[in-house]
């Protein structure tokens, strides 16, 4: 029997040269479920992928389980983890132009993942690409297969990675925050493609992205990580509508709202820590005002909720709290 | 591309002009021929004698003129010790030295490059650390003492190679070894550092989640994009492969450009140095030229830039 699980983070630790980084991953990707991974820089959401893929450079220790479709593949010898990518698991990245090669023709590199995964040769091969390229929007395929990364724009890039992710025919496509390097517009039409493709071809997605509106858009469900822990997770409309996590509610509160009254944006007061002083009890209790005692003692645990989510928290927003209370607490916190 | 070549042409030939012309001036400037060749103890008739018959009584700037001109007529001038066409004596002395500068090269590269490459594949690891302080050993240590050692090794006391001359090929060993061992640190270290830079690229990490395996990345993704450092380098040294033997062939009396070069500085023969120092120019040139040509078929970004 298939289970509906494809992909399983278990306790999934990093550290780098001795600091600790990632401090237990735990999450269950479902077959063609989109999840965002959302947090601030450095809290740990694109090591998580890197490191279940054996992605990350040398210096780094991983530890804990990954298994797709029930197979362990952390610790396996390298041409396991070599199957794995690009056919089960494809990943894209932040910065498409750099992300390419610049020395190899664009068709190449895209013909080389349809070789490895699809054993297709030859004329087959360009076919093949040259609907993938069609099919992520690039026109004039053609005479675009013979370009070089550096004759495409780089939301064209993004295109072509995408494109070549495909090849595969992943069931999962890690995106990791493929649209930061992009300008709006161009986020939009790439954020459109990756909710389309995932529509056609029905491949799980793991959206990573510190843009709680392209997250919104993308997925059904989303983790919020901080300081390499998930902090809460939960669907969308749980934690658009009722973030409980005081992160998660800090994150909402910095974003710019296009409709109704100009507010003043609430910023969260502080810097992530560095991993290599966390600081006791809660990593965000220092930059939290719901923060109490036992929050700069004890760690919480990521634990279910009653509406279903999960949540690392002694003491949540409540869904009742007055929000201009919490906003102006926020503010001459910030401001003292 | 028309347009391209012929203002690399220009710029090779204005390069070679200024050599000719430095070279023309210090040598005029630094010693007289006369009083070399004729020794110190002639009288002053037959030193002005042989300055007439050399046209070195001549104002400097009407020398230089006659020089050029005769430059661009094809005529080397006449070595003022052998009285032979200059440009002749030095042409036969080339095969010698490209007996020894070519095989190094050849030593330079099979050697330097993957031993570079596989230390920055294998860093931290006991033969990266290896590979550099072989390196550091080989590009710091000057020809003259290395080439002393190796004679000092090898003839002297395992008496297994000859110190000097070129009867058999196996006196070209120690040369082509001295010659070479520099080089090859060179290219060790340069290697080893383009193949870390590339490493650490994004589109090499996209190579490794698209699943291809490790060697391929390294092979088909890594290894042309740190070609064009290492290009740059074997460049430079393809360039000096008439001009690299002076002080080996000088150790191991090799009867090569090297020491043509320095016995007709020693006599202030004029012509003969300044053939050398032209053909040690143009192979310069040449070379950089075929780099530059190299670099766009490197690398595209580069074609796209020259073509503006």
């Amino acid at each position: 029997m298939v289970s509906n699980n494809l992909v399983e983070l278990r306790d999934l630790k990093v550290a780098f040269d001795g600091i600790q980084v990632l401090h237990g991953i735990d999450l269950t990707v479902r077959r063609g479920e989109a999840i965002g991974l959302v947090g601030e820089s450095g809290c740990g959401k694109s090591v998580t992928w890197l490191a279940a893929l054996g992605l990350l450079p040398g210096k780094a220790t991983v530890a804990g389980s990954v298994r797709v479709d029930g197979q362990e593949i952390l610790g396996t010898p390298r041409s396991v983890l070599e199957s794995v990518r690009g056919k089960r698991i494809a990943m894209i990245f932040q910065d498409p132009s750099s992300s390419l090669n610049p020395v190899l023709k664009i068709g190449r590199q895209i013909t080389e993942a349809l070789v490895l995964h699809r054993a297709l040769t030859g004329q087959a091969a360009k076919a093949e690409a040259l609907r993938l390229m069609d099919m992520v929007g690039i026109p004039d395929t053609r005479r675009r297969f013979d370009l070089f990364p550096h004759e495409f724009s780089g939301g064209q890039c993004q295109r072509l990675m995408i494109a070549m992710a495909l090849a595969g025919e992943p069931d999962l496509l890690v995106a990791d925050e493929p649209t930061t390097a992009l300008d709006a517009t161009i986020q939009a039409q790439i954020l459109d493609l990756l909710i389309e493709l995932r529509a056609e071809t029905g491949m799980a997605t793991i959206f990573i992205s510190h843009d709680l509106g392209a997250v919104s858009q993308v997925c059904e469900r989303a983790c919020v990580m901080y300081a390499g822990r998930i902090v809460e997770q939960g669907t969308i409309e749980a934690l658009f509508d009722n973030p409980r996590h005081p992160y998660t509610r800090g994150l909402f509160d910095a974003i710019p709202r296009l409709d109704g009254p100009r507010e003043r944006l609430i910023p969260i007061p502080g810097t992530v820590p560095h991993p290599r002083d966390l600081p006791e009890g809660c990593a965000f209790s220092p930059r939290c005002s719901h923060a109490a005692i036992d929050c700069r003692s004890r760690r919480p645990d990521l634990s279910p909720m009653d509406d279903g989510r999960l949540l690392s928290c002694f003491h949540p927003v409540s869904h009742s709290t007055d929000l201009a209370t919490v906003a102006a607490n926020r503010v001459a916190e910030a401001v003292s | 591309m028309l347009r391209f070549a012929s203002i690399r042409l220009l710029r090779a030939m204005i390069t070679i002009l200024a050599v000719l012309t430095f070279a023309f001036v210090v040598l005029r400037m630094s010693g007289d021929p006369a009083q070399v060749m004729l020794g110190p103890d002639v009288p002053q008739e037959s030193v002005d004698a042989f300055r007439k018959a050399w046209g070195l009584d001549q104002p400097l700037w009407i020398q230089y003129l006659a020089y050029i001109k005769a430059i661009f007529t094809g005529d080397f001038g006449v070595s003022m010790r052998d009285k032979a066409s200059a440009m002749q004596l030095v042409i036969d002395r080339i095969p010698a030295t490209l007996q020894l500068t070519i095989p190094a090269l050849f030593l330079k590269v099979v050697i330097g490059i993957p031993a570079g490459v596989y230390a920055a594949l294998h860093r931290q690891s006991a033969v990266d650390r290896g590979v550099i302080l072989a390196a550091i050993f080989g590009f710091t240590i000057p020809s003259f003492v290395m080439g002393l050692l190796l004679v000092l090794i090898f003839s002297i006391t395992l008496g297994l190679l000859p110190s000097g001359g070129q009867d058999t090929w196996q006196h070209g060993i120690l040369p082509t070894l001295t010659m070479s061992i520099g080089g090859i640190g060179i290219l060790a270290r340069f290697s080893r550092s383009a193949m870390i830079e590339v490493m650490s690229q994004p589109y090499i990490r996209t190579a490794s989640a698209k699943g291809m395996a490790w060697q391929d990345v390294v092979w088909r993704h890594a290894l042309p994009n740190a070609a064009v450092p290492i290009v740059t380098i074997v460049g430079f040294m393809v360039g000096s492969l008439i001009a690299g033997a002076v002080v080996v062939e000088s150790i191991f009396s090799w009867p090569g450009i090297g020491r043509l070069l320095v016995v007709s500085v020693t006599n202030r023969d004029l012509a003969v140095v300044q053939c050398i120092l032209l053909m040690i120019a143009a192979t310069m040139v040449v070379s950089n030229l075929i780099v530059d040509l190299l670099y766009g078929w490197l690398d595209p970004r580069l074609r796209a830039q020259s073509a503006h």
